[in-house]
């Protein structure tokens, strides 16, 4: 054992590679990305790794590797679950061999998500266990136990975790070496009766997976890290307090100051560890639950209650006690609790209510597009190109969905990975009339677009694609993609080429265009719009986090007119205000070139980064 | 010992990296730590935090109201959005560079965070107020707000940590050829502490 800071993910990433995890997919997504990246960058030299191009290919990787007894992890955000229920939802009745653990990280807030939908819920709707850390160490701890488990059981198991969780840091303790296991898979075996899906064998093993389940409450309620305080001589006998995951720290510290209260921490949602809760709710009249997103162990306490006949009254989400969306903080759970347990918060603040209401108006920060940001300029081509007339923007997730905001305006519709092609078709086949444009970035056309243009050019819509390829996935951090030409492997290997696949598909106009060259920009959108069909423009100009810029540019003050259009009109970050006067901020700004293509007067000059 | 620690400012401006240093020069100590940082879109020029927690008794890497030992603030108006989490008596380091927001830029607006600092001067009572933009102006560079700001926190004592704990980790965790750039940047904020 030794000591290390590591994140959340860091953690879990390091635990699977404890417990000897043979191969590892899956697909970016915020808070789950750095539990790939970490077992890419620490994993022993025999540990499989890749980034599928999308979640449902990762999940069928993973199956495969555990078919033949590896040790296997698939890694995404909550709504790349979605994506990915088409195979799991097949695989719970098929079983695994070798374990396998389901990474998915939840979103409360949301913070960097379009949905807040809990992985808690989707474990009792495929009826997989699921397991929930609540710090940075017991996620170390708990991927390890998920494994012993999911062999144990031959299941895929969740393991849940929530911003929080994966992105704290901890001090931890963590395995050396030596200790780590190594699973030596023992390969594949035909058996058609085992991994060939039919409805006979469905229904076979919907059976055990319901005997399974009730055996796996069992189990888990002796779980250790199930945990149920019972407090001798509390000042609130009568009183219970049930939570899980990261809510737990939040209850813990807030007791602090509190008081000890009689504690149910599940640490296993699902199946949910049911003759532990019994012996915390009996004796007890009143118990509230902190858990954030959907109210889960409030529903399965209330389930018990009626079961076993217990007089205890159960406050949460479903009385409105507890906020029912969005994150909590430690402020809402103390609230929550004083409220509770009829105590005062303690009170310590420097600033008094009186303080609090003279507060200067707080400067507004929305996420914006990076100064010097390509998308910038194939957004402001694109509004250009289509000034006066009727047109659909249908946008899609990554970066260039901060195209909505002002005073590019040019995201109108965003809906989920790839939507946007769908959309925009949609539309199109109501309103004939109107210009329809999908803008989508290449890490997601791999992922999730290449079917919706296939639909269009068979379905005869009329459509303009915009490929917007910065040459990384850049939202996430900017991992490699089939575009890029690198696997995390550290192979090099042949790039898949976007322009060849539409091609391929049939699309006669496929234009790859600068779109940092305003002008050339400006007239193939024209070109392309005037077209029938579907007609593809790739803007192509990397991500300016992945390369180097030396020169940044500068406004003359002799020529500048102060009429402020470069502002008014593409909101780059590096275009500020000083004295009344427009200036260029040269620790942000990356020579991109746009704004001094549009300046009326030709004030912005410097050398151009080409 | 415990202190609970707020770091603060937009998006890119390096919050994250005086974070770890912090951290480590605990660790270095044999400190337990705990933290919680943003990342994800906000870091797109969003308002971002790290909270930061040394000490045994911690479960909750991050920090209620009226519990931070010091805020650590990149940007005025960034530092009066997390002031409710300073506790009375706490300690306020902030840089005095704005970064004006598009939206600002958008209205035409004037902001430029003489309004924020003079809020912060007027309820909190230790308060140091780093002029970045002139320190890199003298110092011949930009990136060393971090740095500066870690320096005034030091020496103000509510880290609990000392000049020489952040001198080991800097000679640990950043490439030798920045430490004297980085060692010259926490004598300058030395110098403006006092």
């Amino acid at each position: 054992m030794h000591q290390e800071f590591l994140m959340g993910n860091e953690a879990i990433a390091m635990g699977a590679i404890a417990a000897g995890v043979n191969l590892v997919a899956g697909y970016p997504g915020t808070p789950s990305t750095e539990v790939l990246e970490t077992v890419a960058k620490r994993r022993p030299q025999d540990t499989y790794v890749e980034w599928s191009i999308n979640e449902k290919t990762a999940m069928e990787v993973g199956a495969g590797a555990a078919y033949t007894g590896a040790r296997v992890m698939v890694t995404m955000k909550q709504v790349g679950l979605n994506v990915a229920t088409d195979p799991l939802m097949s695989l719970e009745y098929i079983g695994v061999k070798g374990g396998m653990v389901v990474l998915v990280a939840d979103d409360p807030g949301p913070i960097s998500s379009q949905t807040e939908q809990d992985t808690r819920h989707f474990s009792r709707f495929s009826k997989l266990p699921c397991f929930e850390p609540s710090t940075v160490q017991e996620a170390y701890e708990m991927v390890q136990d998920a494994f012993e488990y999911s062999e144990k059981y031959r299941t895929p198991v969740f393991l849940r975790s929530t911003t929080r969780v994966s992105h704290g840091y901890a001090s931890i303790n963590v395995k050396d070496e030596g200790e780590y296991k190594h699973n030596k898979p023992e390969g594949f075996i035909k058996d058609t009766k085992r991994w060939v899906i039919f409805p006979k064998l469905s229904y076979q093993a919907h059976i055990n997976i319901e005997a399974r389940n009730v055996e796996l409450s069992k189990d888990f309620s002796s779980y250790p890290k199930n945990l149920l305080l019972n407090v001798e001589g509390s000042e609130f006998p009568k009183k219970g307090i049930a939570t899980g995951g990261f809510n737990y720290t939040y209850v813990s510290e807030a007791l602090k100051s509190l008081g000890d209260v009689r504690l149910l921490k599940v640490s296993t949602p699902h199946p949910f560890p049911e003759e532990l809760a019994v012996k915390f709710l009996t004796g007890l009249d009143e118990v509230i639950c902190i858990e954030e997103l959907d109210p889960v162990i409030e529903r399965e306490l209330i389930y018990i209650a009626g079961k076993y006949q217990l007089p205890v009254k159960v406050y949460g989400k479903l009385t409105l006690d507890v906020k029912n969306s969005g994150e909590n903080t430690l402020d809402s759970v103390m609230g929550n609790l004083t409220k509770f347990l009829g105590v005062k918060p303690p009170e310590n603040a420097a600033l008094t209510e009186a303080d609090m209401a003279e507060m200067p108006e707080l400067p507004v920060r929305p996420p914006v597009l990076c100064a010097g940001c390509p998308h910038r300029a194939s957004f402001y081509a694109v509004k250009q190109a289509m000034k006066g007339k009727k047109t659909l923007f249908a946008g899609d997730i990554g970066c260039y969905t901060m195209g909505n905001a002002m005073p590019l305006d040019m995201v109108d519709t965003c809906l989920c990975m790839g939507a946007g092609l769908g959309i925009a078709q949609g539309v199109d086949h109501i309103e004939p009339d109107t210009s329809c444009f999908a803008f989508v970035g290449d890490s997601t056309f791999f992922a999730a677009a290449i079917p919706g243009v296939i639909n269009a050019v068979y379905n005869q819509a009329d459509m303009t694609l915009i490929v917007l390829d910065n040459s990384t996935t850049a939202m996430t951090g900017h991992q490699p993609h089939p575009g890029t030409g690198q696997t995390m492997m550290g192979d090099v290997v042949n790039k898949v080429s976007i322009e060849k696949i539409l091609k391929g598909i049939g699309l006669e106009f496929v234009e790859t265009v600068n779109p940092l060259d305003y002008k050339k920009s400006v007239e193939t959108v024209k070109g392309a719009a005037a077209l029938p069909g579907v007609k593809a423009i790739i803007f192509k100009s990397p991500c300016i986090a992945i390369v180097k810029f030396d020169k940044s540019l500068s406004v003359d003050h002799e020529k500048c007119i102060n009429c402020r259009k470069c502002i008014r009109e593409i909101g780059c970050p590096a275009l500020v205000i000083r004295d009344d006067k427009v200036v260029i901020d040269d620790s942000l700004c990356t020579g991109c070139g746009l704004c001094s293509q549009i300046c009326p007067v030709g004030a912005i000059g410097g050398d151009h980064h080409e | 010992m415990s202190k609970n620690i707020v770091l603060c400012g937009v998006g890119g401006q390096g919050t994250i990296l005086a974070s770890k240093l912090i951290s480590g020069a605990a660790m270095n100590k044999g400190i337990p730590v705990k933290s919680a940082e943003t990342i994800g879109m906000a870091q797109r020029g969003g308002s971002v935090f790290s909270h930061l927690r040394l000490g045994d008794d911690v479960d909750c890497p991050m920090i209620a109201s009226g519990s931070a030992d010091i805020i650590i603030g990149f940007e005025p108006g960034e530092t009066v959005r997390m002031l409710p989490y300073l506790k009375k008596g706490g300690q306020v380091i902030v840089s005095s560079r704005p970064v004006m927001p598009v939206t600002a830029a958008l209205a035409g607006s004037n902001y430029n965070g003489s309004e924020m600092l003079d809020y912060i001067r007027n309820k909190v009572e230790k308060v140091i107020v780093i002029d970045t933009e002139k320190a890199c102006k003298e110092l011949g560079s930009a990136k060393i707000v971090n740095l500066l700001l870690l320096g005034a926190a030091v020496n103000s004592g509510a880290l609990g940590l000392d000049d020489e704990d952040i001198r080991k980790v800097i000679r640990t965790k950043i490439p030798e050829r920045f430490h004297e750039l980085n060692f010259k940047a926490l004598e300058y904020a030395k110098k403006c502490s006092h």
